[in-house]
């Protein structure tokens, strides 16, 4: 019965969905107020019977209803209870429906947030909301029912994916839907501003910590997802240029130009009509995402006609959705214009050298994701471009693209003097020089790479504390109180995200050049070594897990006669699944190295298939990616765009938004 | 400069550089682009060529030889018509097996073997690698199996 209601509450959250989609914007155009306060409702009502509805889902999986199709599918009754909870977004008809009550959480985020908007603006975002929720929930409701029951229930159900049964599959999907999903909003927003024509400072500041916020989420679930497949997969990689994961790095890149593009907009009026594009691009590509991962297209082209509705649906929705969007966008664009001028090197110039880069980067990986996919599905030859396009591609564009972050913060808006520039910086540059010629060197051996990569992440990580200290020193004659409150939110947040690129490039740099990946074949006794670690087998038992058997093996690290680790890398043969085992690694982890081992097959005798890894640097990977995204939350929770909110009203009467001085203390 | 001459220039830096990013990319791709091809075309090539390429189809039953001393496997991929011999060193893919589909990248010496450095397996249960699957087609011989839901 449940179910039913399950399926009952998404279908009510669908006609609700419509409701919002229509009446907040007849109520903008004609100024019919109550119309537009329907938006609020209508938001809330919607994530109440989607909560309900999720919930329904979730009982389905904790009782076991192997009925649901859907549970049959990816549960069993041996999976253990956190993986049952988990398994709801384990497989796609239950994370569509995550995803859609997130999309939910979020319009009722905005509905709570921003009582201060006007209404007209508020009604509208509210309304391009509720368009975006009638296509995800339509395309759930229609193609991919999480409550379909089966005719013939079995005795016990599939399981799930095997791969699927750790810790970081349970918060690696909701923080990237949390990102993707987050995406609509900043899209809501861009198409309200072109619906009234209207975009000015206070419009920017508005969406700017939305975009942020989303942008946070995104660069976790990214780093999550990373983290798992260098862990979980346990094929030594952290980054494989898969399409599934270039899905969910194209709209990141873009929000992270449209992130930089907003700050212009915010403070100099700048870069208008190009805000707008990217946050339209930013969305259009979280659904190409799900479009890549969800139709099949990916996996098998052929599974892709076998269950061609899901593909085509979203297809359209993402025609429906450019189409519309840039069709408004042409006919608005002009009356918004591009905004206020600038000079040929100031922070607007390199904030514009950042874009230029950033979307460039996109269109690269665009390119080597769907040129293939393209050239396949017109018959011209099955082509596949792997890491090394990739790479060769990207390096060029994010050298001066780092080199820039070094500078862009220092530079004043309008136009600045690079001599001054070259003058403030150059002790910062000198220290960098020396770092990326010293550091190389305690690896053993010196490499030109690592040396530029390092040498770009100190020149980072010593402009950003130079600026800090300069922001902090002005204030000298205050006090320390005085000079630590300098350090604004947005200011002080913006260094960290920068602070954590920098450290994510230094794992890049380090891991790139050093990493050791061996497989040996050891018996018991042998010793095999990578990266200075000698690695030597002592046995292989057999161990029970809840729901599988394993051969645990027992190597012994040491590292010039000194002990260093003992781990236990598994063969795991899942009760659901025994004829595929799947490699459980384990992992040593220290602030400047990882050694991790995998169990591959057994061999004649008592010897086995062992693959051995030396990872430098891989822990700075994942602390870099959390203080990028810490960076980001610090600087959304900035008390300015609080204060802009209470600011609207007057905006709302009628009044200018009070003008900002251009001078030192505005240029966080 | 005027107002007008500053924006050209603006214009014209951004154009030089989006050119600039254009050929890089299609460079780029020209060099790490790697063809697929399926066992049939391997027999009927008359020369080896240098580059990099992928065969796929699936691994031939029976065929699989695991060196018991060293980390090296032998196998050979099959388009159901003709079949290609393969060695590969290290650790396969969880997924690999007899009889189902699989990719291997690498290059072919001048004996007709393929030294494989990746190969790939079925991404989960349910599907077989596109190009596997393709290989088998092109050959003629649809295959029923390989599918799941």
């Amino acid at each position: 019965m449940l179910p039913e209601l399950g399926n009952f509450a998404l279908v009510l959250a669908l006609c609700l969905a419509i409701a919002q989609s229509v009446l907040p914007l007849i109520g903008a155009s004609t100024g019919n107020e109550p119309l537009m306060r329907t938006g609020r409702s209508l938001a809330v009502g919607q994530f109440v019977f989607l909560v309900f509805s999720y919930f329904a889902l979730t009982w389905a999986f904790v009782v076991s209803d192997f009925s649901v199709e859907y549970v049959a599918r990816n549960s069993n009754l041996a999976l253990p209870m956190q993986y049952k909870i988990t398994a709801v977004w384990g497989g796609h008809e239950g994370s569509l429906l995550m995803w859609v009550t997130i999309l939910a959480a979020w319009g009722v985020a905005v509905a709570a947030f921003s009582k201060a908007l006007p209404r007209e603006m508020l009604a509208r975002v509210m309304g391009v909301l509720g368009m975006v929720s009638v296509g995800f929930l339509a395309f759930t409701v229609l193609t991919s029912n999480p409550f379909n029951r089966l005719l013939r229930v079995p005795a016990d159900g599939a399981d799930l994916n095997p791969l699927l049964q750790d810790p970081g599959m349970i918060v690696h999907p909701p923080l990237l839907y949390m990102g993707y999903v987050g995406m609509s909003v900043v899209f809501a927003f861009a198409i309200a501003a072109l619906i009234s024509g209207r975009l000015d400072a206070a419009w920017a500041r508005w969406s700017r910590p939305w975009t942020t916020v989303a942008w946070c989420f995104m660069t976790l679930g990214i780093g999550v997802g990373s983290w798992w497949a260098y862990y979980e997969l346990g094929w030594g990689g952290w980054w494989f240029w898969d399409p599934v994961e270039n899905a969910s790095f194209m709209p990141w890149l873009v929000a992270t130009a449209l992130i930089h593009s907003l700050a212009v907009t915010e403070k100099r009026g700048g870069f208008k009509v190009w805000t707008l594009m990217l946050a339209i691009l930013a969305f259009a590509l979280t659904i190409l995402g799900a479009f890549i991962v969800r139709s099949g297209v990916i996996t098998s082209v052929h599974s892709f006609a076998a269950d061609p509705d899901r593909g085509i649906f979203l297809l359209g929705m993402l025609a429906v959705t450019l189409l519309g969007a840039l069709l408004l966008y042409a006919l608005r664009a002009p009356r918004v214009g591009f905004g206020g001028g600038f000079g040929w090197y100031s922070r607007e110039s390199l904030l514009l050298g950042n874009n230029v880069l950033l979307a460039v980067a996109c269109a690269a990986v665009f390119v080597g994701t769907f040129y293939p996919l393209a050239l396949d599905a017109f018959g011209l030859g099955k082509i596949s471009v792997g890491p090394p396009y990739f790479d060769s591609v990207f390096l060029p564009l994010m050298i001066p693209l780092l080199f820039l972050v070094g500078i862009a913060p220092q530079v004043a808006w309008k136009l600045a003097d690079p001599v001054e520039t070259a003058r403030q910086l150059r002790w910062a540059f000198l220290a960098a020089l020396a770092i990326s010629v010293v550091w190389p060197l305690t690896m053993g051996l010196w490499k030109p790479l690592t040396a530029l990569g390092l040498g770009l992440a100190a020149w980072i990580l010593l402009t950003a504390a130079l600026d800090i200290r300069n922001r902090m020193m002005r204030r000298r004659s205050q006090g320390i109180g005085s000079m630590v409150r300098s350090l604004r939110p947005s200011f002080f947040g913006m260094h960290l995200a920068h602070a954590g690129l920098a450290i994510v490039v230094v794992a890049i740099s380090m891991v790139n050049s050093y990493e050791v990946d061996r497989d040996v074949r050891l018996g018991p006794g042998e010793t095999a070594s990578a990266g200075g670690f000698e690695f030597t087998l002592m046995g292989v038992e057999p161990v029970r897990g809840p729901n599988y058997d394993a051969d645990q093996a027992t190597i012994i690290v040491t590292r010039n006669e000194a002990h260093v680790a003992v781990l236990t890398p598994q063969r795991r043969y899942y009760d659901s699944q025994p004829e595929n085992p799947m490699l459980q690694a384990s992992l040593n982890r220290r602030p400047t190295r990882d050694v991790y081992v995998s169990l591959g097959e057994r061999l004649e005798g008592e010897a086995w298939l062992v693959r051995l890894h030396y990872k430098p640097y891989m822990f700075w990977m994942w602390t870099g990616g959390l203080l990028m995204a810490f960076g980001g939350f610090l600087a959304a929770a900035d008390r300015r765009y609080r204060l802009a909110r209470d600011r609207a009203f007057i905006t709302e009467e009628g009044l200018a938004p009070p003008k900002r001085p251009v001078g030192r203390e505005v240029l966080e | 400069m005027t107002k007008r001459q500053k924006r050209l220039t603006l214009v014209l830096g951004v154009l030089a550089g989006v050119a600039i990013a254009t050929g890089l990319i299609l460079n780029a791709f020209r060099d790490a682009m790697v063809f697929f091809v399926t066992p049939s075309e391997v027999m009927a090539m008359t020369e080896m060529p240098e580059r990099k390429f992928r065969i796929g189809g699936l691994v031939e039953a029976g065929s699989v030889v695991r060196d018991q001393q060293t980390v090296q496997v032998t196998f050979r991929v099959t388009d159901t018509a003709v079949s290609v011999p393969v060695t590969f060193e290290g650790i396969l893919p969880d997924l690999f097996r007899e009889g189902q589909g699989v990719v291997a990248e690498g290059r072919i010496d001048s004996q007709g073997v393929f030294h494989a450095d990746k190969v790939l397996a079925r991404h989960d249960e349910e599907y077989m690698p596109a190009e596997a699957q393709a290989a088998i087609e092109r050959a003629g011989h649809p295959p029923g199996a390989g599918k799941g839901y």
